[in-house]
């Protein structure tokens, strides 16, 4: 039975520097092609400084699902959003209402894509390729706790210097 | 053959019309990419280079990615630029990263020659298959950070990757750069202002379409192999301080040039150190598309400079800073700002600053000429103020450094050649001269000018590896050798910081085979290598290049170094004259340093033996 913690891919900004590798795996282990523009995770730069990587979150109860007016998008019970390719036509409806702006239009096919979490490879490619560890895939309680740790550690730095 | 597109664009700027051109399996075999279609293109479509006036509408601008641009491969997104160099007069090329080559390559796009001259402002979009030349009026004089974001705003979307010359490269001053994203630079040899004289403000690349490879699973594997290599011991000065971590093993061995390479030292080496500016003024640390290293260390400069932000690496750290007696990081990255976004190359701003700061102290240079600048070693505003001029070509100081230290050194005269301290009419990189002597060599026979990115010579100096305050024969084969790997890497293009990760040039050429399909041996693209060399040679001696050209600055011979740790190195000219024969002998060139019709033959090379080559 699956575990009620879901996971999913967390970025850390801290580490991530835009090297946009993962979206060159992505392409290819989506698709089988080298072409970012078909990655399922993009990489946001804002300059000067701002680097973080960004796709689907699994949310609970998502608004992609819902705005999809001829049902094509589902949720399975692990969080991944699937698509039914034959029920899209390419609306682009839940491109807008994606709060994260990863549920992206395929450019050849018309139809929308989204993350699927490489479940035909059994591990995110992203993850495993990111060469600065930037990206975990993790339960969300696991990345809260790192960022507890994180917070501790500069707290009793602080207090042991004082 | 897969990797490459297969075809590159023409764009005839005096008309303003535009073709297609194909790339021939021949062709990529013979000279990979990059810097090999380059030279190959440059050479024939400048049959007469010696009568062409660089900032005419005669000369060509060509821009060529490489087969792995686009493909995932390490490092690999990188494109070059040609043309002959308005500030050398010979062969000019340079490189850089970023995105924008794999946009290009994914726009279907190999390549792009530039001919002729725009009559208004234009830049140059491409977006796939769809190329227009636009209007480029309102954009005119803008710095090339502002320029990015106005393209983008106008074409609409950010995805865009825009490469632009800044109000440097539209006033030609010669020293002039192109930007592309920000931080990366064809900075050497001027081609911002070859840019600027045919009104050409910039290119914009929006690629959607699949690189296609010989073998995707083989390669993602492969590489996959080599971006952990990357996370090893052999990058590991990359990823930590970046380049700048140069500075204190340098200052270390006598080889940090300062005070104009007056000195091998710095006495404030600490304070402009990568150790100290990673703890004080790096804020963010980026990599290019495709890079598992991450070298590109952006600072952020406090006090005076608050606000200030540029991405600083050794070169522009040890040239703008130390070379010019600058010990302030945060006017370093002021300095660096000042470049990145009027568009100048900081090696060469450091420099000709540096040497325009010795003409002052020696009082060559007048309050009068500087026009009212204390031209001093170690002033942050006369360094600032310098640049600014410099880029604008303001006032009596601005247009004589925008000329480059050569041209400036003949106009001002007063014996203030002798430390002008360049070769072939590009300014010297942050080598020093007399203390990494096998490095000297190798800046010295350049087909760039002073180049340290043509064959890495000064490797087996700071390594140890030979005794680097003096020259013997062997050093000719080290150049060589160098010479030829080096031009595999720069036709592939993939970044040097990948070198210590390749055990082998065999390993390169499983990679080239990976992406096109094309056999490849080790030896098969060394051989590459070494006709890509020749062929940019032959231009040059096309454009008067002799032995002659292929010595180091007077300082290197007549001014011993200072510094304890290195006191009195000085270069002795037998050893230098039987050093440079050894280089030819390896080279198979003549004595004069003119290839030799057999080697030329050898190569495949039959045109060039005809038209250049000497008999033995």
């Amino acid at each position: 039975m699956e575990s009620r913690l879901r996971k999913i891919i967390v970025c850390d900004p801290d580490r991530c520097n835009g090297c946009r590798i993962c979206e060159y795996v992505c392409s290819f282990a989506s698709e089988g092609v080298l072409n970012i523009k078909k990655s399922r995770i993009r990489v946001v730069r804002i300059e000067p400084f701002l680097n973080l990587a960004v796709t689907c979150r699994k949310c609970e109860d998502p608004l992609c699902v819902k705005a999809c007016p001829r049902d094509a998008l589902t949720q399975k019970p692990n969080g991944v959003i699937v698509v039914d390719e034959n029920k899209c036509n390419g609306c682009g409806w839940c491109v807008e209402t994606c709060p994260f702006g990863v549920v992206r239009m395929h450019l050849d096919k018309r139809k929308v894509v989204v993350c699927d979490y490489c479940e035909k490879h059994g591990y995110p490619m992203c993850v495993e390729y990111c060469p600065k560890d930037a990206l975990k895939y993790v339960t969300l309680d696991q990345a809260a706790r790192e960022l507890s740790k994180k917070a501790v550690q500069i707290l009793v730095q602080e207090l042991a210097s004082r | 053959m897969k990797g490459y597109a297969g075809k590159y664009l023409m764009v005839d700027l005096t008309r303003g019309k535009t073709s297609v051109g194909k790339i021939e399996e021949q062709m990529a075999l013979n000279y990979i990419g990059g810097y090999g279609f380059g030279a190959r293109t440059l050479y024939d479509m400048l049959p007469n280079p010696a009568q062409v006036d660089p900032l005419s509408p005669e000369n060509v601008l060509i821009w060529w990615t490489g087969p792995l641009a686009g493909t995932i491969s390490t490092a690999g997104n990188k494109y070059a630029v040609f043309a002959k160099s308005p500030l050398t007069g010979i062969f000019g090329f340079g490189i850089s990263s970023g995105l924008f080559a794999s946009e290009f390559k994914s726009a279907g796009w190999d390549g792009v020659v530039f001919t002729g001259r725009s009559e208004k402002p234009v830049y140059l979009m491409i977006d796939d298959d769809n190329v227009e030349l636009r209007n480029a009026s309102s954009i005119w004089g803008r710095t090339t950070w502002e320029t990015e974001e106005m393209i983008k705003e106008e074409l609409g979307d950010e995805s865009f990757t825009v490469a632009s010359i800044g109000p440097a490269g539209e006033r030609m001053v010669r020293l002039a750069n192109i930007t592309n994203e920000r931080n990366r630079q064809v900075g050497r040899c001027g081609l911002g202002a070859v840019m600027g004289s045919k009104n050409l403000k910039a290119v914009a690349v929006r690629g959607t379409r699949d690189v296609e490879v010989a073998d995707p699973q083989g390669l993602v594997r492969f590489i996959a192999e080599l971006n952990e290599r990357c996370q090893g011991p052999a990058t590991e000065k990359y990823r930590v301080y970046g380049t700048p971590a140069n500075i204190l093993v340098h200052n270390k061995l006598g080889c940090l040039p300062s005070y104009n390479f007056q000195k091998g030292t710095f006495e404030y080496a600490e304070e402009v150190s990568g150790e100290m500016m990673l703890k004080t003024h790096v804020k963010k640390i980026i990599a290019c598309a495709g890079c598992p290293i991450a070298c590109d260390h952006v600072n952020q400069a406090r006090e005076d400079y608050a606000g200030t932000v540029s991405s600083v690496d050794y070169e522009s750290l040890a040239l703008l800073g130390p070379n010019c007696g600058i010990r302030s990081l945060d006017a370093i990255t002021k300095a660096v700002e000042i470049c990145d976004t009027l568009g100048v190359d900081t090696i060469s701003a450091g420099n000709v600053v540096g040497w325009a700061m010795e003409c002052f102290e020696k009082g060559i240079l007048t309050k009068e000429d500087t026009d009212g600048v204390e031209l001093r070693f170690g002033s942050n505003e006369a360094l600032l103020e310098a640049l600014r001029r410099m880029c604008l070509k303001e006032g009596r100081l601005g247009k004589l450094l925008s000329e480059g230290v050569r041209r400036a050194s003949q106009i001002v005269g007063k014996g203030s050649e002798r430390f002008a301290v360049h070769c072939k009419g590009l300014e010297w990189a942050a080598y020093e001269l007399r203390s990494l002597q096998t490095s000297t060599l190798g800046f010295a026979v350049s087909n760039r000018g002073a180049d340290y990115l043509r064959s890495g010579s000064y490797q087996v100096d700071v390594k140890g590896k030979v005794d680097r305050l003096r020259l013997d024969k062997s050093r000719g084969k080290i150049v060589y050798d160098g010479e030829n790997q080096y031009a595999v890497i720069d036709s592939l293009i993939i970044c040097k910081f990948t070198r210590g990760i390749f055990q082998s040039m065999d390993e390169l050429a499983k990679l080239y085979t990976l992406v096109t399909g094309l056999s490849m041996t080790g030896e098969q693209i060394v051989r590459a290598g070494e006709r890509i060399h020749n062929v940019a040679r032959c231009f040059n001696v096309k454009c008067g290049v002799t032995r002659k050209d292929d010595y180091p600055p007077p300082r290197a011979f007549e001014d011993p170094l200072p510094d304890d740790v290195v006191k009195g190195a000085v270069i002795k000219r037998e050893e230098y004259e039987e050093a440079l024969d050894s280089y030819y002998e390896c080279r198979g060139w003549s004595r004069d340093g003119i290839p030799l019709k057999r080697k030329l033959l050898e190569l495949g090379l039959s045109r060039e033996a005809e038209e250049v080559g000497v008999e033995a």
